[in-house]
Order: C-alpha cells, then sequence, then structure tokens
C-alpha cells in the first residue's frame, strides 16, 4: 500500500465520521432535499382527496384483506401497496394520512408556539410574581413526562384530531416559554428598549415593536424543530388509541392496527406507515437545523 | 439667570445588598450620595468621574429608570417624583439620552425612520406624512440626508449611527439630552465629527445636555460646567475654564495629572495616584478620597468635608482648603 | 522596588541592529474562493530597537490589528502574507514554520490584548496562569517557581503576590488583571511586546498607572513595545516612534515629536487636530466622510476623497513612500522634494 499518499489514509471511522458530517454540512448549506420532501408531502395531502385511488375508510371492491403489494406473489396493480384487515388500500391511507400528520403537526406547533412565545415574553419581560407563576407551571409541566400527560388529557377530553391539536400544544408550549423568556431577558438589558421605555412607550408597545421581532426568528427556528415532534407524539398518542380516532387515516393509527399482524408477516401494513414517519420527522429536523443556521448569525460560520 | 432646566437636590440611591446565608444580613451600596445640581437652558454640565463613581446612577435617576431613596429631582420647576398621566408623558417628550454604544441603541428590525418616529408616535397625533416630515428635518440637522429613513442600523458606520441615536433623541423638542459617554466607541476622526455636531445643536436649538464622561479632555471641550464625581458624591464643581485652570480638590488633580498629553513635551511632572477606587460596599469614614490622597491630614479620616465655595468660583469638599 | 533582578533580564545576544524590522509587508484577505482580495496590510516597513516603543496609530479597519498579528503569525484562516519580511532578532517569521513560531511567541515575542478578561482563564488560579511559562519554558518547579512567580507579581505591582496568587480571574478589578496579563507576558522574558489597545477598558487613572508601569519595566529590561492604539495621547505619552495606519498603509512614520510638532501627511494632521485639548475650547478639526471601505479602495491615494489638499494627482496616481530629512517618512505627494533625504524610494503605479 505505499503509493497511497499519507493524506488519504484515514482510519474507517473518522472516514465514515467525515463522510457524515459532510452530510450534515450538505444538508445545512442546502435544504433542497427537505424542502422536496416537505412540499411534497403537503402537496399530497392538500390534494389528498384528487390523488388518492380510493376512499380511505371504505373497503376496496373487489378486493381482498391482506392483499399484499403488487410486487410480491398475489399483489395486484389496483392496490399498489396492498390492503389492510377490512381490504382498505393501504396507499390511498397513506395519502390521506399525510394530511392528518402535517395538520397536526403544523397546528400543534402553532398553538404550542402562541402559547410559549406569548408566555415568554410576558415572563421574561413583566417580571415579578408573573414570572415566578408561568416559570413555576413551566417547571411543574417539565416535570412531567409529555407523552404521558397528553395521554392523560386525551383520555379526559376525548379522541378528536382537533382535540389532539390543542393537547399537543398545551403539552409542548413550555418549551417555547423558557428559551423566549431567556432571549427577552437579554433584549429588555438592549439599550434599544431602554430608550423605548425612556421615550415613554407603555409595555405593550415595547413588546410589539421591540420584543417580539427580536424572538421571531428563535421562536421560528423552535417551530421548525418542534414540528417533528408533535408528529411522532401524534402517532403516539394515535398508536396507544388515544389519538385520531379510527376508521380516520392517521399513520400512528395504521402502526397501531397492524400490531397484531406484524409477526404473521404482513409486513407492509406497519413499514410503509412506518417510513412515511420517519420521512417526514427527517425533513422536518433537517429543514429546521438549516434555519437554525441561517437565521442565528453566530452559528453561520460553522 | 433663568430658571433651570433641571435641578438636582440633596439626591440619594441606596441599593441593597444581601448577603450571608438566607439573604438576612443586608448593607447598603450608596451609588448616589447627596448629590446637587443644576443645568440651565441652553448648557451643557459635564459629569466627570470614574466607573462607579455614581454617573450613571445619576443619569438613570433622571431618566426615571430608578427612584430615589432621598432627595429630589426638579424640572422646569416641578418635581418630577409622582409624576403621572399627561404631566409624566410630558416629561418623557422632554427629556432624552443617547447612550455609548450606537450598535446596541437602534432596534437591528426596525428602519431608521421608525426608529426616529418612535417618540413622536408615542408623543404626538401627527400624520404618518407630517412624521416623515419631521424625520427627514431632523435627519438634516444632524448631517445625514433624509433619503437615508427607509435603511436599518447594519448599513450604516458608528458614527453614522450615533447621529441617528442623536437624531431620534431631538425629533420631539427635546429641552434635555442625557449623553451618556456618546463618543467613547468612536473613532478619533468621527468622535470629533460627533463632538462638533452636538455643539452646533445646541447653538441652533437651545437645547442643554448632561454630558457624562471618564475623559476629562472631551467633557471640558464639550462642557460650561464641570461636576467630578466620586463614589456618589461631587467632590468639586465649577466653570469648566476654571476647573481646568485651577483644580483644587486632590481628586480632581489626580484626574487632570492622568489625563494623556497632548504632545510629547507636556508630561506631567506629577506621578499619578495610587490604588484603585474602593468598594462602594465598604465606603472609607470621613473624606472617601482620603486613603488615595496624597495629601491627606488627620482630620480627613475623621470628618467628611462639605462643599464649600471656591475663592475662584465654583465649590470644593476638601479640608485643605477649609 | 528592586525588581530588575538578573533572570528579568530579556536571554537576548547582543546582536547589534533592530529587535524587529518588518520592510514591505503585505497581507491579504481571501474571500469567495480567492476571488476577492482584500489589502489589509499594503506595503508596511518600520524598524524597531531594543528599548524603543513605537505606537501603531490609526482607526478601527486600519489594519494595525492585521500588521501584529502577520508579525506574530497568528492571522485567521482566510489571511496570508503574500510578500514582505519579518525579520525578528536577525530571523525572517515569515520563512518560519507554526511550530518554530508557537516557540517563539510568549517567550521573546509576548502580547498584551485589549480584554484582560479574555486573555485569563477564569478556571485557574493566578499562581497557575503566570506559572505557565516559567514552567514548561525554565523548566522551574516547586519553591524556584513560586518564588518566579512571586516575584513577576511583584514586578507588576500586584500588592501582597503570595496572597493573590491563590485568586481567580475574576477575584479582581479591571486593572489588576490587565497588569497580571502584563506579568504572563514577561514571563518569559520577552525581547519584544505587542500591547494591542491594553488600556481602552481602564478608567483614567488606572490607565495612568498600568502607563507608568510599562515605562518602567521597560527601563529596567530593555524590552521593546509595539503599541496598538487609536488614542494619539497614550502616543504622545509612551512612545519614540510613530507609525500611522490608513486604509492598510503605513501613510507616515518617523520619531514621536517630529510628528507632533510637524506632521507631513494631512491625515496626521487632521487626526491630530480632531483630539480635544485640555482647556481649549477651539473647534476640533473633522475629517468629512468615513474610512473607506478596503475591498472597494478609490484610485490613486486613499485618502484622497477626504483629503482638504488633494491634488488631482492624487486621484490618479499612489504615492510611494518619501524620506525626509528630519526622520519622518510620508506618503504623500505633496512631500515630494521637499528636502527629502538622499535617493528616494518614491514609487510611482499607474
Amino acid at each position: 500500500m505505499a503509493t497511497i499518499p499519507a493524506d488519504t489514509r484515514l482510519a474507517p471511522g473518522r472516514a465514515a465520521a467525515g463522510r457524515l458530517r459532510a452530510v450534515i454540512k450538505a444538508a445545512r448549506e442546502a435544504p433542497q432535499a427537505a424542502v422536496v420532501i416537505l412540499g411534497g408531502l403537503m402537496l399530497v395531502a392538500i390534494f389528498a382527496d384528487l390523488i388518492a385511488p380510493y376512499d380511505p375508510t371504505l373497503p376496496v371492491q373487489g378486493a381482498n384483506v391482506f392483499d399484499p403489494p403488487f410486487w410480491m406473489e398475489g399483489g395486484r396493480a389496483m392496490t399498489l401497496l396492498g390492503t389492510d384487515f377490512q381490504g382498505r388500500d393501504i396507499l390511498s391511507r397513506l395519502i390521506h394520512g399525510a394530511r392528518v400528520s402535517l395538520i397536526v403537526g403544523l397546528m400543534g406547533t402553532l398553538v404550542a408556539g402562541s402559547i410559549g412565545t406569548a408566555m415568554g415574553i410576558l415572563s421574561g419581560y413583566v417580571g415579578g410574581w408573573v414570572d415566578q407563576i408561568i416559570m413555576r407551571v413551566t417547571d411543574a409541566w417539565l416535570a412531567l413526562p409529555a407523552i404521558v400527560f397528553a395521554i392523560f388529557l386525551a383520555a379526559m377530553v376525548g379522541p378528536s384530531m382537533w382535540n389532539i391539536i390543542i393537547i399537543l400544544g398545551a403539552v409542548y408550549w413550555t418549551r417555547y416559554a423558557r428559551v423566549i423568556r431567556g432571549e427577552v431577558l437579554t433584549l429588555r438589558e438592549r439599550e434599544f428598549v431602554k430608550l423605548a421605555e425612556i421615550a415613554g412607550a407603555s409595555k405593550w408597545r415595547v413588546i410589539k415593536r421591540h420584543i417580539l421581532p427580536n424572538v421571531m426568528n428563535t421562536a421560528t427556528v423552535l417551530a421548525s424543530l418542534t414540528v417533528g415532534v408533535v408528529i411522532i407524539a401524534e402517532a403516539s398518542l394515535s398508536f396507544l388509541g388515544v389519538g385520531v380516532p379510527p376508521p380516520q387515516p392517521a399513520w400512528g393509527l395504521m402502526l397501531s392496527e397492524a400490531r397484531s399482524t406484524l409477526m404473521a408477516g404482513q409486513w407492509w401494513l406497519t413499514v410503509f406507515p412506518g417510513l412515511c414517519i420517519l420521512l417526514i420527522v427527517l425533513a422536518t429536523q433537517l429543514f429546521g437545523d438549516w434555519l437554525r443556521v441561517r437565521l442565528d448569525p453566530q452559528l453561520r460560520n460553522l | 439667570m433663568a430658571e433651570p432646566v433641571l435641578e438636582v437636590r440633596g439626591l440619594k440611591k441606596h441599593f441593597p445588598v444581601r448577603h450571608g446565608l438566607l439573604g438576612r444580613g443586608r448593607t447598603w451600596v450608596k451609588a448616589v450620595d447627596g448629590v446637587d445640581f443644576a443645568i440651565h437652558p441652553g448648557e451643557t454640565l459635564g459629569l466627570i468621574g470614574e466607573s462607579g463613581c455614581g454617573k450613571t446612577t445619576t443619569s438613570k435617576l433622571i431618566l426615571l429608570q430608578e427612584t430615589p431613596t432621598a432627595g429630589s429631582i426638579a424640572f422646569e420647576g416641578r418635581d418630577i417624583a409622582g409624576l403621572e398621566g399627561t404631566e409624566l408623558m410630558a416629561y418623557r417628550r422632554a427629556v432624552q439620552v443617547v447612550f455609548q454604544d450606537p450598535f446596541s441603541s437602534l432596534s437591528p428590525r426596525m428602519r431608521v425612520e421608525d426608529i426616529i418616529a418612535e417618540p413622536l408616535e408615542i408623543h404626538t397625533d401627527l400624520s404618518r406624512a407630517a412624521i416623515g416630515n419631521r424625520v427627514g428635518e431632523v435627519l438634516e440637522l444632524v448631517g445625514l440626508q433624509p433619503d437615508v429613513a427607509p435603511l436599518f442600523p447594519h448599513e450604516f458606520s458608528g458614527g453614522q449611527r450615533q447621529r441617528i441615536a442623536i437624531a431620534r433623541a431631538l425629533a420631539t423638542n427635546t429641552r434635555l439630552i442625557v449623553l451618556d459617554e456618546p463618543v467613547s466607541a468612536l473613532d478619533v476622526s468621527v468622535r470629533a465629527q460627533i463632538i462638533n455636531q452636538l455643539e452646533h445643536l445646541q447653538r441652533s436649538l437651545g437645547v442643554s445636555y448632561l454630558f457624562i464622561g471618564h475623559d476629562l479632555a472631551t467633557v471640558a471641550h464639550i462642557s460650561h460646567r464641570i461636576a467630578v464625581m466620586y463614589l456618589g458624591k461631587i467632590v468639586e464643581s465649577a466653570d469648566s475654564d476654571t476647573l481646568c485652570a485651577r483644580p483644587m480638590h486632590p481628586y480632581t488633580k489626580a484626574l487632570f495629572a492622568a489625563a494623556l498629553p497632548s504632545h510629547p513635551d507636556d508630561q506631567q511632572q506629577e506621578r499619578t495616584i495610587a490604588g484603585e477606587v474602593p468598594s462602594a460596599l465598604r465606603l472609607p469614614s470621613g473624606c472617601r478620597f482620603h486613603p488615595r490622597c496624597p495629601s491627606a491630614m488627620p482630620v480627613c479620616s475623621e470628618v467628611e468635608p462639605t462643599l464649600q465655595p471656591r475663592d475662584v468660583g465654583g465649590v470644593v469638599a476638601c479640608h485643605l482648603y477649609g | 522596588m528592586n525588581m530588575g533582578g538578573p533572570d528579568m533580564a530579556p536571554q537576548r545576544s547582543a546582536r547589534p541592529g533592530p529587535v524587529l524590522e518588518v520592510s514591505d509587508l503585505q497581507t491579504h484577505f481571501f474571500s469567495f474562493g480567492g476571488t476577492r482580495v482584500v489589502k489589509a496590510v499594503d506595503r508596511v516597513s518600520f524598524t524597531l530597537h531594543e528599548g524603543e516603543t513605537l505606537g501603531l496609530v490609526g482607526e478601527s479597519g486600519s489594519g494595525k490589528t492585521t500588521t501584529c498579528l502577520s508579525i506574530v503569525g497568528l492571522l485567521p484562516r482566510a489571511a496570508r502574507i503574500v510578500g514582505g519580511s519579518v525579520v525578528f532578532e536577525g530571523e525572517d517569521l515569515t520563512r518560519k514554520s507554526q511550530r518554530e513560531l508557537r516557540r517563539i511567541r510568549g517567550r521573546r515575542i509576548a502580547m498584551i490584548l485589549q480584554d484582560p478578561m479574555a486573555s485569563l482563564n477564569p478556571l485557574f488560579t493566578i499562581f497557575r496562569q503566570v506559572a505557565e511559562p516559567a514552567f514548561f519554558h525554565q523548566q522551574l518547579r516547586g519553591r524556584s517557581l513560586r518564588e518566579r512567580v512571586q516575584h513577576l507579581l511583584r514586578a507588576v505591582r500586584i500588592p501582597s503576590p503570595e496572597w493573590r496568587m491563590r485568586e481567580y480571574p475574576h477575584q479582581m478589578s479591571g486593572g489588576m488583571r490587565q497588569r497580571i496579563v502584563g506579568a504572563i507576558a514577561l514571563a518569559g522574558g520577552p525581547s519584544l511586546v505587542i500591547a494591542d489597545e491594553p488600556t481602552t477598558n481602564l478608567d483614567v487613572t488606572i490607565q495612568a498607572q498600568y502607563l507608568d508601569l510599562l515605562k518602567d519595566i521597560q527601563r529596567e529590561t530593555g524590552v521593546a513595545l509595539i503599541f496598538v492604539t487609536h488614542n494619539l495621547g497614550i502616543v504622545a505619552k509612551m512612545c519614540d516612534k510613530v507609525a500611522v495606519m490608513y486604509a492598510g498603509k503605513l501613510i507616515e512614520r518617523g520619531p514621536v515629536r517630529e510628528l507632533f510638532d510637524d506632521p507631513k501627511h494631512p491625515y496626521t494632521r487632521a487626526l491630530l487636530g480632531a483630539v480635544p485639548k485640555l482647556g481649549s475650547k477651539e473647534p476640533l478639526y473633522s475629517i468629512p466622510g468615513q474610512p473607506p471601505n478596503l475591498a472597494n479602495l478609490p484610485a490613486g491615494c486613499s485618502f484622497h476623497p477626504r483629503c482638504p489638499e488633494a491634488v488631482p494627482r492624487c486621484v490618479s496616481e499612489e504615492p510611494g513612500d518619501f524620506h525626509l530629512g528630519d526622520g519622518t517618512v510620508a506618503r504623500c505627494w505633496l512631500v515630494e522634494g521637499k528636502n527629502e533625504a538622499g535617493a528616494h524610494r518614491g514609487r510611482t503605479r499607474s
């Protein structure tokens, strides 16, 4: 091996780490892959009614239950990814499931972000007992395991997609409140905020004109990183039976319904929704990371 | 002489410091401890001293960011303590501030026109167009083109940003501007531009300045009168010219000795004073300056001197001139 | 106080000639894959002898800090020395490897930076930080190491060093911290100390104390000092020689008295006129406009758009160095032919 130049003889581990770093760097610099995945899923979700070959809640006429995907023996072209235990088309359920995942992910994040940002600003800027109360509540919130808390709430209000959105918002707002409060505490000491106060600006005006615009970057980045978490949480709740109620097509619910048949060899019932969840969460995380680097000047040079 | 714009009488601000387990012990930091001064229309009062002397706390008290422990601040004859409603707003409108760091004092997400317009929006019900006109006017006053209004602060250099900050402070027909080390962060050539601009604005608009600084030459250049602060008290105060010609308090003399020469040949003969400003938590007894004073006498550690008239005008608090 | 013990004296060979000779130094910043070049330091030359202090004066962005970083080989990755030489005690530092430079830095060349808090590690005691150079370079241990540290702390006027050396940086005042940084700089017995605006964050009386201290140390050890500053008062107080930088170029250099008495370059004159003088209420001279952007310099002399005395030639041709009779060197067309000393090295470029 004497012909190999010295600088290319890297240990295999280091080479792999280097390649991983290169991939992460590429993803940070070019969000195309993430944007394509997210954009594609969004289009699918919006036009689900047009794209999906069948009604996702009804068995396909002329299909059997547990039909395999088309390339397998016994698979048919009319149900490309096979059918489930009721003979419903997996592909159609996945397409409509994207709608549920995205609506819950985005709306849940919006709810969590709005509550959390408002609380964080209130806590950080007003201070005093308001700050004390909000921070003690977030302490208590963070002490509870999020998913257990969500199950508890879901069991109380009953399952529906909109309830899930409210519940996930109520569970995940605390992380915003913490981060935003920290940001506001430093902003409050900035001289332009003091100048506004000295000029006689009301608290509301300072928040609206000076605090909010300056925490929006952080809030946006947090939101992009929270979408994935909320989607997973929705899938978990649906999997556990306290989420989106059947027969609505949600990816977590599909996993749950296929649980009993997993060992029986009908793998397509679990693998496809699982892949979908992986794909969407990965895409939101990559996009969020790219956004963070773009919006945070201190990280831009990393 | 006309009624002063701002008159400060016996102003004190003591901050509690908790210490010990559970914060049961409590001592007081006397950041400002009995300060009197007045600023007249069209006049600049220079407030000079080293860090920890209380000049920043004094400015915070004037700007109503802190409430005094004792004493009064009167603006055009009215005590500002307990001002409410429209009277408070009138005060907020008439007194503005320019801070040291031109990068922190302009919001990075607002356009120059919105930054300057903010006090106008708060205090007047002018139309959008009228506010726009006023913004253009004050931009021209500080030597900037009105067409920079739609730009963001990051497109300007430090000196230009400081001009924008001054323009904002002037927007509401301000009577008094607190200038908190406004040129310390600027380059030499830009510093001269800003000082000249401030002096020009004062002559044409009759606005009063409270100029806070630590550089003797700069403060002496722009101020009509100078008050020297040390550990929360004014130790000497006089006309700028007489103070420069004849500093009397040993601390003032030390500041002059520490001032940098403007030519290699005018090196000060006196050695600079030793030691550092003591902690405001443990104030020396008697005269606060006596541990560092080269001419301290036994009486200095026992009796605190009071401000007495100087024979050439002004006041000084020192036993040497009792 | 006897601080000039034998171990305080720099270990220097008795070599005649300057401690430092920088000639035609050029440092460029490369960005966008080398397609954009910023000439941060453009043909800078000066010499410094033992016991001398050079004031390197300029406004922010004039290239004074990059000049210093070029001397010690600590340039950021985007910057490279593309020409000229830095001869320190007879050796060209631009030809040294990083490993060789590391051995020189901290021992024979020391630096004092503006913010002492950034130069000191908050987790280590003063003793540990001051002892480090003596521990590694002079192999001192135990009691002799402790004595060495106390000696250095005493040299920078730290009261009761045997107690103070057990404290941490946050327990000290700003002036004290900057003196600790000075002690670390002196620890290796350097023959050159580069101080980059070391007193900017200090109060005036503390600044005066610190400057006096540096002068005393220089008198006792004969160390050569480069004082980077924008404050001409510090130059008047401290320096023997001055070099004024503008837009990456050294536009005037010479003995300090000549520069203050008879500044040759209009920029130097303007700078001197812009500083308020104690007891004078005369209006300050203010240079119109802003310092230029280094990435987009005006043609000809970089100062011509702001220069009150510019002539047509300044717009088209860049002046070279003109050596004048009183020892000053100015880069300005106005001094051309005015009692120039010997063969001038004025260079023109179209």
